[in-house]
């Protein structure tokens, strides 16, 4: 049987290495916040024959929209987030762009959102996470209220939870400082998609350690966690791979409204997977036992 | 248990009929959404009242456009009104800001000394209170019509005015004798064909009803347009920085239709592709299990679009990636209850007792699990409830129904074919189980 339980130490120290470069990026770039949070105007310009990119934001530039986000959605198409323009000096631009860069252009799609409105979903965005997570930590404690110490297991579900979130939160991060990738509400949509997503795996393999512990199949609760892990792995890597099968299918194929929000899906599944197997069963084996002295540095970081 | 297998089949074949049955968001119909808040400063009568007026107007002015299933709702977003609407099928955003424009008041000005534009006001006594009112299209009865004079074969444009206009026009029509009055959309005037300003002069008093004349036909035609349109109590624009902005909408979001049909293209592509992934990976790692996997799930897609017509969703973008996410997951139930079922079989277990193991110890890990993706769906749709975020409720709509609808499948249709086959010893071979490796194993 693979003794995933004694690699613990290595899991820790991948997942705190991940965490903290995603805080530092946080803390160095930020996140970039889409017209969902910060208002403004976000158009998709269909440019026939298609421009390039580089033309575009030239163009851009010298209209005097040098701070605009530019995406590339290929055929021509280009979603671009400028902040509050009205819709006359949208056409407007839109007109000067096609003359100077001698292309038909279209809005195909045009959205606008006061400052209030993004404010408000922000702060919305926020409480819904906090709630989710609180949520799922009074569902995990309830769930496994017969177990002994039930906050334990409902607090390494949350932390792991938390882990998902934070290497997420950094890997877009490093992305809008990379791409101007920008997070709105589907960001957060997929955010919290893919937190039940990940507390779902974590409970099946909870649910086998509630099990395997009431037959009594060890003494030792490593070895019990640990075989628990590698009967459900099975199940827990196929259910992973199916869904990665459809979320991969919807990457590449689906369209580029939905492409990062489809990446987190995708980020989430992955990293879910990972943290259940590696990291919220590995917790409650550290605090059963613990073990906290020997682990410090690592559970400190995991925990933050 | 299969007749109620067979039964959940049966509605689909009156139900699904293709994907027109459906109804999509404008995200893949393409349309507008358009959100104003209302300048209640100044109003008469209580706030629910005047929105329902408000609602009343655009929907009449919206079944005038000839848009299907327009939907007009009044929202209060931290104690200020706003109007929501809905145009799908308004896929041209020059039309749809058209139409934006028939929403916004009409404003009535004077020149001054210096030959500036300012408001024509007048004060006049509403419910007992005196106040100073900018005479504006609000006022006018939706009436106005365009004739052509018997006499003079000039164009007019006749209108009428309602109690507090005639009272206010009486004022200003006095006052103003001889002199033009202006009408002003924002901070532009109107103007006619020949670009010149549409500013006619005052040649009698105006009481409850008056003529405009010296106008083409084209912005005759125009004005009246506009005038009867423009009847609504309140101006709608959205909150600036705390300062009224009149007709910039709070939200807009409008997509072309040929966007959003590429968009259902490129998803059903995407879903093609995935589920044929899919379905190959589960025949060839659980074989016989696996295809009654594959059928479950074939069953499971139909009845979820019979759902998603009947209650009915509307479909997004987002909500089309819920869909295809929940195939994804839906698989989920049957793979813990496969993984469980091999288990029970190399634990020596005849098929059937291995079959009806696999279930039942599964379950707790299937609830349990799923719950966690209801409490996110859930907190989700609540946040759907946020303006800027209104494209998320699709998504946790359909992820909700789908994951819900997964476990019933998995638990009673799966579990109902594989009843028949190992009730049935058609098929006896371990081979077929993906036990190969363990044949000593298998107990009776």
């Amino acid at each position: 049987m693979i003794d995933l339980v004694g690699k613990k130490q290595w899991f820790f120290l991948i997942s705190g290495i991940l965490i903290v470069a995603g805080i530092i990026s946080l803390a160095v770039f930020g996140l970039k916040p889409g017209t969902d949070f910060a208002g403004g105007t976000s158009m998709t310009f269909q440019f026939s024959p298609p421009v390039e990119q580089s033309q575009l934001r030239e163009e851009m530039a010298k209209l005097g929209y040098d701070k605009a986000t530019i995406q590339n959605a290929g055929e021509g198409s280009f979603i671009i987030h400028i902040g509050e323009i009205t819709s006359d000096e949208a056409n407007d631009l839109a007109e000067k762009l096609g003359a100077e860069l001698d292309s038909q252009v279209e809005i195909t799609d045009y959205y606008s959102a006061s400052p209030t409105v993004g404010a408000e979903t922000a702060r919305n965005a926020g409480i819904a996470v906090i709630i989710a997570a609180v949520a799922m930590l009074f569902y995990i404690v309830w769930a496994f209220r017969r177990m002994p110490s039930p906050f334990r297991w409902g607090t390494c579900a949350v932390i792991a939870l938390i882990h998902d979130v934070f290497i997420i939160v950094g890997i877009f991060s490093i992305l809008g400082w990379l791409a101007g990738v920008e997070i709105d509400a589907l960001f957060i949509t997929g955010l919290l998609a893919v937190v039940g997503y990940s507390i779902n795996n974590t409970v099946v393999i909870f649910d086998r350690i509630r099990e395997n512990t009431s037959r009594h199949i060890s003494p030792d609760f490593a070895v019990t966690v640990n075989s628990s892990i590698v009967e459900t792995l099975g199940r827990s890597l196929n259910t992973s791979l199916t869904t990665l099968f459809v979320i991969l299918a919807l990457f590449l194929f689906g369209g580029a409204t939905i492409h990062y929000f489809v990446l987190v899906l995708l980020l989430g599944v992955i990293i879910g997977t990972y943290s259940s197997i590696c990291i919220s069963s590995q917790l409650l084996v550290v605090w059963e036992k613990r073990e906290w002295r020997a682990l410090l540095p690592f559970a400190k970081r995991t925990a933050q | 248990m299969f007749g109620f297998a067979l039964w959940s089949i049966v509605p689909l074949d009156r139900n699904v009929l293709g994907r027109e049955g459906l109804r999509l968001g404008l995200d893949l119909a393409g349309g507008s959404y358009l959100v104003y808040q209302a300048d209640l400063s100044g109003i008469n009568g209580t706030e629910d009242e005047i929105m329902d007026g408000v609602k009343g107007v655009i929907e009449r002015r919206i079944n005038a456009l000839g848009v299907t299933e327009p939907v007009v709702e009044i929202q209060k977003h931290e104690g200020e009104y706003s109007i929501a609407i809905q145009l799908p099928g308004i896929a041209d955003i020059e039309k749809a800001r058209e139409t934006i424009g028939l929403f916004t008041v009409l404003e009535f000005r004077e020149q001054d000394n210096e030959g500036n534009w300012v408001p024509a006001t007048g004060i006049v006594t509403v419910n007992g209170t005196e106040k100073e009112l900018v005479l504006s299209s609000r006022y006018f009865k939706e009436n106005t019509y365009v004739t052509v004079s018997q006499t003079t074969t000039e164009i007019l444009l006749v209108f009428e005015m309602d109690e507090t206009g005639a009272k206010l026009f009486k004022q200003i029509s006095t006052r103003l004798l001889g002199k033009q009055l202006a009408i002003f959309l924002g901070d532009e005037p109107l103007r006619g064909e020949d670009g010149t300003i549409i500013a006619p002069t005052v040649q009698a008093v105006i009481e409850d009803r008056g003529q405009i004349t010296g106008l083409s036909l084209t912005d005759a035609e125009e004005l009246r347009r506009v005038l009867n349109a423009g009847r609504i109590p309140v101006p709608l624009g959205s909150y600036v920085n705390g300062v009224f902005e009149p007709s910039v909408p709070l939200y807009e979001r409008t997509v072309d239709a040929t966007l959003g049909a590429d968009s259902i293209h490129k998803s059903i592509l995407a879903a093609v592709i995935g589920i044929v992934l899919l379905l190959l990976f589960m025949i060839l790692y659980y074989r016989l299990p696996g295809l009654v996997a594959c059928l479950s799930l074939g069953i499971y897609g139909v009845v979820l679009l019979a759902i998603f017509k009947l209650v009915p969703v509307t479909l997004t973008l987002p909500g089309v990636a819920g869909f295809i996410l929940s195939l994804g997951m839906a698989v989920d139930a049957n793979v813990l209850i496969f993984e469980r079922m091999k288990e029970e079989l190399r634990g020596g277990r005849s098929l059937a007792a291995a079959v009806e193991a696999g279930f039942n110890r599964a379950w707790p890990a299937i609830r349990d699990s799923n719950i966690t993706t209801f409490i996110a769906c859930i907190v989700l749709f609540w946040l759907g409830g946020t303006l800027g975020a209104f494209m998320v409720r699709g998504f946790a709509l359909t992820l909700f129904i789908g994951v819900a609808l997964s476990m019933f499948t998995a638990i009673v249709i799966t579990r109902t074919f594989l009843r028949l086959i190992t009730g049935s010893q058609l098929i006896t071979n371990p081979a077929a189980y993906g036990v190969t490796q363990f044949p000593a194993k298998r107990g009776t």
